[in-house]
């Protein structure tokens, strides 16, 4: 089964995000004064092979873990979609 | 005759500081120090690894999080864990959080702007094998060049830092004064460069390499190479 999967890195919340804050004072500069924080991650998107849902969640979450996220400053979130 | 320290500096794709370092380490020591390609499998015992700063493999992803899975850093694990020295400047300090050698990790700059300008530092601790050779209290002059130096570390982990003594430079005004929010970069604590707890591994931002002849505008970081070298052989230069 093929799946696409989306991991989505951000800074945890207790880490200061000096571009989240960039991109929130220019949002309040074109006078959306509703914006209350604004954070700046990334996301990374991936094509897989694999038996099952569960199999691929587990690996993606191990390699999040390992590499594409750092664990001293951020928080990842693994999204995964059967590619029909 | 005057003992042999054997220093390498590794090579990964993007490293733009290894020439300097190793030119650093020949113009102090009057001894030559070998380049090592990140694929080597297997080290001879090098005294001192040096990772240089630069740009491996273009900083994707996070600075340092691709060439932690270099097949050198198992040397470079083993090595430390036999208790020989390893230095990490800029780059080579961000390799080695991820690699997990020094606690922490490398925010943005504050400013989000790259920084390249000497900076001013104190020397916290003249205690260790890398800094035997300043006076305590020393401000010295270091140039940085990075974008993500915003030293950050969870609030154990800092105190450990602190009450271990393994906070070795932190960033200070000309007058030698630290002042909290004062770092160039957003680093917590004014923190510019840390040890492990062994002693054997020193992680730093700022490039003690490119300051370390008189020709260069200054040679305080001169003094680190031999306070390591004379360390490692007991000879002084």
């Amino acid at each position: 089964m093929k799946f696409r999967v989306q991991v989505a890195v951000l800074l945890k919340k207790s880490v200061l995000d000096p571009q989240g804050a960039a991109v929130e004072r220019a949002l309040k500069s074109h006078g959306y004064e509703g914006i209350k924080a604004v954070r700046v991650g990334k996301l990374i998107e991936l094509e897989v092979e694999d038996e099952s849902r569960c199999e691929v969640k587990t690996k993606v979450t191990a390699w999040a873990d390992q590499l594409l996220a750092n664990p001293v400053l951020e928080t990842f979130d693994v999204i995964v979609e059967p590619q029909l | 005759m005057r003992g042999r320290a054997v220093a390498a500096v590794l090579v990964f794709p993007g490293s733009n500081c290894d020439r300097d370092c190793a030119r650093a380490w020949e113009a102090v020591t009057g001894q030559a120090a070998d380049f090592v390609w990140h694929k080597e499998t297997r080290l001879p015992d090098y005294d001192l690894l040096i990772l240089p700063g630069g740009f491996s493999f273009g900083d994707y992803l996070r600075c340092g999080a691709i060439a932690r899975f270099s097949p050198v850093i198992a040397e470079v694990k083993r090595l430390a864990d036999r208790g020989h020295y390893v230095l990490g400047i800029c780059n080579g300090f961000q390799i080695l959080t991820e690699v997990g050698l020094l606690p922490g990790a490398m925010r943005r700059n504050r400013d989000l702007l790259f920084i390249c300008r000497d900076v001013y530092l104190r020397v916290e601790n003249i205690r260790t094998d890398f800094t035997c050779g300043y006076s305590t209290g020393a401000i010295i002059s270091y140039p940085i060049a990075h974008g993500d130096g915003g030293f950050s570390i969870d609030s154990r982990g800092l105190r450990e830092l602190q009450d271990k003594d393994r906070i070795v430079f932190r960033y200070a005004g000309p007058d030698g004064r630290v002042v909290a929010g004062g770092s160039p970069n957003g680093s917590l604590d004014e923190i510019a460069g840390i040890i492990n707890g062994r002693g054997n591994v020193l992680g730093l931002m700022p490039h003690p390499e490119r300051l370390a002849e008189a020709i260069l505008g200054g040679d305080d970081g001169r003094v680190m190479f031999q306070s390591i070298f004379q360390t490692i052989t007991g000879a002084t230069v």
